[in-house]
């Protein structure tokens, strides 16, 4: 099955590992993932902040663009996911706004329907491949693994998660990889997005309080589906151990990474050697070694 | 940032500024601010309120009262990360984090911020780069904002850059996508510009708070 793959900044910047795990997972999965050419960025969540109308139209061009290509939109950063979703959910709504920005696109040649799906790639991987499909495919367990899913605040929003999604039933993909399944309460709390670069103070301790919520759920790795969270865990794990005194380090792979893992790909094709701290194979005999004294 | 504390006061009617509520209403998802229970949902499940000088519950129940200055000079209202708990939550069906998008947008559109607040100075930069090319780049984003708001952060903050970039995650080059479709881009933005009649939206005819406030009854005093 082929999908038109919407990677959005972040895939073609600092989450270049992201990508490379992404496009390696889907091929081993008999998925196919086609670039939308020309796309544009779609605004995050920051456009909206100095324009509104313009920040919907950011939107609506890649969705137009999509629609003529026919097949359903792959958006892998939970900001593009939201955005997409909640243009196409305003562009329903309100026909005003709807008004002017088909005015907007018809300047430009495009058209837009309202038809088009938008899907997070976990969200394809539950529906197209399925837990059972996935667990065939599996050729080297997480044995051991203790694996806490964070999913961050906008992919469980008002305008996200398809019908008939679920976290809960996302959660079903860790032991599907032969990994424990760590009970993670703050899964869908925010990690303060652009907040660790502007006020960092704040953004730090939201990311301490998610990191040392994973070190007390004797989690080894915490594993993202946004390419923004997984910087933000990941890069700032120093700075929150020197301001805290609290060491909180811990590998944060992008979901299909560990999905790449467990599906026997090489650590080249899944971008680990990219990551600011690094997971690795013996990982969980390491974690097991250095916590056990402690907790007893 | 102003603290509550330090400038609570009251207020006649005649300062209150009504039009405030007209145009959050007038907003997608801001429709709803009459309806507010001022139960305080909101600011309970915001992961931020605790940094907040007014809570979400509070900035809305000053939107309606028409106390614009306190609001749009807010704290609060740079704080919010947009992560949408507090619409997810609230009872009424306001869409809190639009309310938020709309009060940064007034504070920008009226200049009311510190220079080197990098909250808004963000916003503007993330703009301009997406204007002229069609995408953002993180790493040309953060230098420019870093410079503008604090370039002695650069010494703290290459580090990580250095790291990123020994891992192929820094893309130093450009992103830009092809000329003819940032062209197409711009004159879409534009014509939506033209189109929404500057900044402003024409604000709908309704009355908000018409009861007496207890600012009035403490004029004397």
């Amino acid at each position: 099955m082929a999908y038109t793959y919407f990677p959005g900044c972040c895939m073609h910047g600092f989450a270049r590992h992201c990508q490379d795990s992404l496009y390696a997972v889907f091929d081993a999965l008999g998925l196919e993932l086609r670039e939308l050419p020309e796309w544009n960025c779609c605004g995050a969540t920051t456009y909206i902040s100095v324009e509104e109308n313009q920040a919907f139209a950011l939107g609506a061009r890649n969705l137009a663009m999509a629609e003529k290509l026919g097949s359903e939109i792959v958006a892998p950063c939970t900001a593009c996911y939201m955005i997409l979703k909640k243009t196409k959910d305003h562009l329903a709504r309100y026909p005003d706004l709807r008004e002017k920005i088909d005015q907007a696109l018809a300047a430009i040649g495009l058209h837009y329907e309202g038809k088009i799906e938008i899907l997070h790639p976990l969200e394809i991987i539950l529906r197209d491949v399925g837990v059972k499909g996935l667990k065939a495919k599996v050729k080297k367990p997480l044995r051991g693994w203790n694996v806490a899913p964070y999913y961050g605040c906008l992919i469980a929003r008002p305008y996200a998660l398809s019908e008939g999604f679920t976290l809960e039933a996302f959660d079903q993909l860790v032991p599907a990889l032969g990994a424990n399944l760590v009970d993670f309460e703050l899964k869908a709390r925010c990690c303060g997005g652009s907040l660790t670069g502007t006020i960092e103070e704040v953004g730090h301790r939201l990311v301490y309080i998610l990191l040392h919520q994973a070190k007390l759920a004797r989690a080894h790795c915490l594993v993202t589906v946004c390419p923004l969270c997984q910087l933000n865990l990941e890069a700032h794990q120093g700075k929150i151990k020197r301001r805290y005194g609290d060491d909180v380090t811990i590998p944060i792979p992008y979901f299909t990474q560990l999905i790449g893992m467990a599906l026997g790909l090489s650590e080249k094709a899944l971008g680990l050697e990219k990551l600011l701290v690094p997971l690795r194979w013996e990982l969980a005999e390491k974690a097991f070694a250095a916590r056990e004294p402690a907790a007893a | 940032m102003a603290h509550p504390t330090f400038f609570k006061k009251v207020k006649y009617e005649k300062e209150l500024e009504r039009d405030l509520a007209a145009e959050i209403i007038a907003t997608p998802g801001g429709e709803k601010i009459l309806s507010c229970l001022q139960c305080g949902t909101c600011g309970s499940a915001c992961p931020l309120s605790v940094y907040m000088d007014y809570t979400p519950r509070k900035l809305i129940g000053m939107v309606r009262e028409g106390f614009k200055e306190e609001v749009v000079t807010s704290f609060a209202i740079w704080l919010c990360a947009s992560c949408y708990e507090c619409t997810v939550r609230c009872p009424s069906g306001i869409g809190v984090t639009e309310v938020m998008y709309a009060l940064k947008r007034i504070a920008i559109r009226e200049g009311i911020y510190p220079r080197h607040f990098p909250v808004p100075v963000l916003a503007k930069e993330f703009l301009k780069m997406l204007k002229g090319s069609g995408r953002t780049n993180e790493f040309w984003l953060v230098l420019r904002v870093l410079l503008k708001t604090a370039p002695m952060k650069l010494l703290t903050s290459w580090p990580l850059g250095l790291r990123l970039w020994q891992r192929g995650r820094m893309c130093l080059g450009s992103t830009r996508i092809p000329k003819a479709a940032n062209e197409d881009l711009r004159r879409m933005l534009e014509v939506i510009e033209a189109s929404t009649g500057g900044p402003l939206k024409s604000p709908l005819p309704v009355t908000v708070g018409a009861q007496p406030s207890g600012g009035d009854l403490k004029k004397a005093a």
